[in-house]
């Protein structure tokens, strides 16, 4: 990795004495060429994003991709093995698994979005407040030590036996689920922002601080929080993917990956077919974020890829 | 050294009272009124004021917070709606095959995942480097149910080398209990390996280009012995840290595992709560758990001065 010279923690006082010569501290600009240049430079966000935009095809179009009613009983054909006929197989209620999962893919990845979307705004502005206003940090950040002290899939879990399993009710548990990790992160990044010079010639010439916060620290939380959006997302697909697994996510009459693989859980040591398909869609998706995300996250934070 | 472990173990007081008032909030707002269910249908309205009265249920939250707080330091966690057993004998006899399971998930991970995270370090950029992170982004994405099916499938199924699901109690023997379990313990452990791993190459290559290691380099010390007695010692803590945040994945993991491979322990005791609205059984799991992981970390945190003796407080 020709970026580790650039560390801080490269230059000692034996190479900074000899005075570095340019192309050591600074590599040569690479060539842009666009989008697709950069997708070239950048093969996991070329391969996870292509795989993310096919998936969203996927659910937007299911209805045209060759699908029944998912919903659809037909008892004289359950349990069906793959064929021509029926792609995937069908269920134990004769449903036919192909459009199932084809389906089900639309309640994946709108609680996934969703929740990536949500976790952000508002782990984004508590983890600002908390940055800003000292004497709310430590409040809120004991708040916060506390549910991340109760594992996330249980704290979900707990949310949801209080409410009816809905979209929406899960949506808004693995939202609160995530809010703490967000919240540390925007925190860590405001707090070492505001130690840097430029934020104190900012002060210096008398900005006032909703536009210091806007303008210098706002854009510069943006990078960490988008990688960090992304491995919530593929983090809220599993969980909601459990949450249906145990019965107490989506409701069972809308067909999502973890309520076909519990639909299936009874049957799959003969019948195993009704497990695997949506299993191999779901780690293909979450598969897909996650490579997103470090594609974004060696793209938008150097520093932070060679940490990890 | 003794000012910090006090201060560190104060410091957990007001985390196990954010997550008592939290488990405790959920009983005070589920569904239902405790009172109405035990009265009958029944009641008059007015033997429902009775009975809630005799309950204590009429009396403020933060009062009833407290009395409750006060039973659960003495161990009792409440009865549960559903069997009317108390929450502490259910768990009782739930807990040795998820104490099980995680024990030999931990051992597994640890003895597997470092390894792979050390060579990786030593061996960066190669093709050694590249499949390890690529089985750590794997690991990551492919969720523990998926791996346990796989697994099931393939070894318990068509290979037949494994029983495929059920647990057998360790007094029964060694091999029954660890046959039953070996399988669960990779699922579950899949995605830990994967974050112990890349915390510890990150780590390691971070320790590898200090000065010491050319010192040891230079004195002529063995590859072996500069991996994991230079490097590996002082890249411990962040390795550590991990494992012990990790706990919060297996904890959630076991729910799930327990459920794909039918282990009679708290994960399934978990989900049949869920499904029956059992609200006393899941105030007492999520409650034991996150004292767990609490108290888990905690140690780690006192541990940081054994491993790391310039630490100093």
């Amino acid at each position: 990795m020709s970026a580790s010279i650039l560390d801080p923690k490269g230059i000692t006082a034996a190479n900074v004495a000899v005075a570095p010569t340019l192309p050591d501290i600074m590599p040569p600009v690479r060539a842009r060429g666009g989008f697709f240049g950069f997708m070239r430079r950048n093969p996991a966000i070329a391969i996870g994003g292509s795989l993310v935009t096919l998936m969203v095809l996927v659910a937007i179009f299911a209805p045209l991709l060759f699908t029944t009613d998912p919903t659809a009983l037909a008892p004289a054909r359950r349990t069906r093995e793959p064929s021509a006929m029926y792609w995937f197989g069908t269920d134990m209620l004769g449903r036919d698994i192909y459009s199932r999962v084809l389906y089900g893919a639309r309640v994946s990845l709108l609680v996934g979005f969703s929740v990536a979307v949500l976790a952000s705004i508002i782990g984004l502005t508590i983890g600002m407040i908390s940055g800003f206003i000292r004497w709310a940090d430590s409040i809120i950040m004991r708040v916060m030590d506390g549910m991340m002290s109760i594992p996330p899939i249980l704290l979900a879990i707990a949310l949801m036996a209080l409410t009816r399993g809905s979209v929406q009710n899960v949506i808004i548990a693995i939202t609160i689920a995530e809010i703490p990790r967000v919240s540390r992160l925007v925190r860590g990044v405001v707090l070492s922002l505001r130690e840097q010079p430029y934020v104190d010639a900012a002060v210096a010439a008398g900005t006032r601080t909703p536009v210091i916060i806007w303008r210098h620290i706002l854009p510069n939380t943006l990078a960490p929080i988008t990688v960090q959006a992304t491995y919530i997302c593929a983090s809220a697909m599993i969980v909601e993917s459990i949450l249906s697994f145990i019965g107490a996510g989506t409701p069972p009459i809308i067909p999502s990956w973890g309520n076909i693989m519990a639909e299936g859980r009874a049957l799959w040591q003969v019948k195993p077919y009704i497990v695997f398909f949506p299993a191999i869609f779901l780690s293909i998706t979450v598969l897909a974020v996650n490579l997103l995300g470090d594609g974004l996250r060696d793209a938008l934070d150097p520093r932070m890829a060679k940490r990890l | 050294m003794l000012a910090y472990i006090v201060r560190r173990v104060l410091a957990t007081i007001p985390v196990m009272a954010f997550v008592a008032l939290f488990v405790f909030s959920l009983l005070y707002v589920a569904p239902g009124d405790p009172a109405a269910v035990i009265a009958g249908d029944q009641a008059t309205p007015a033997d429902v004021e009775r009975i809630r009265a005799s309950l204590g249920l009429d009396r403020p939250f933060l009062i009833r917070f407290g009395e409750w707080v006060w039973r659960i330091l003495q161990g009792d966690l409440g009865v549960s709606i559903f069997t009317n057993l108390p929450v502490a004998t259910m768990i009782q006899q739930r807990i040795e095959p998820t104490l099980s399971l995680m024990i030999i998930t931990l051992i597994l991970a640890v003895s597997v995942a470092i390894p792979m995270g050390v060579i990786a370090a030593w061996k960066q950029g190669t093709v050694i480097d590249r499949t390890v992170m690529g089985f750590a982004v794997l690991g990551f994405s492919v969720p523990v149910f998926v791996v346990g099916y796989v697994l099931a499938y393939i070894f318990a199924l068509e290979l037949d080398w494994v029983p495929v699901q059920g647990y057998t109690p360790i007094k029964q023997g060694f091999w029954p209990w660890f046959q039953n379990l070996i399988l669960p313990a990779i699922a579950l452990g899949t995605v830990y390996i994967a974050l112990i791993a890349r915390i510890t190459r990150a780590t390691m290559l971070e320790v590898l280009q200090q000065d010491y290691i050319r010192t040891a380099r230079a004195k002529g010390a063995g590859q072996r012995n500069i991996l994991f007695l230079h490097a590996l010692k002082n890249a411990a803590v962040p390795i550590v840290t991990v494992i012990g945040i990790g706990i919060a994945l297996l904890i959630g993991g076991a729910v799930v595992t327990e459920s794909v491979f039918a282990i009679p322990g708290l994960g399934r005791l978990t989900v049949d709560a869920i499904l029956r609205r059992d609200y006393p059984v899941i105030q007492g799991v999520v409650l034991l758990f996150s004292f767990v992981y609490v108290l888990v970390n905690l140690m780690i945190d006192l541990l940081y001065t054994i491993l790391d003796p310039r630490i100093r407080y």
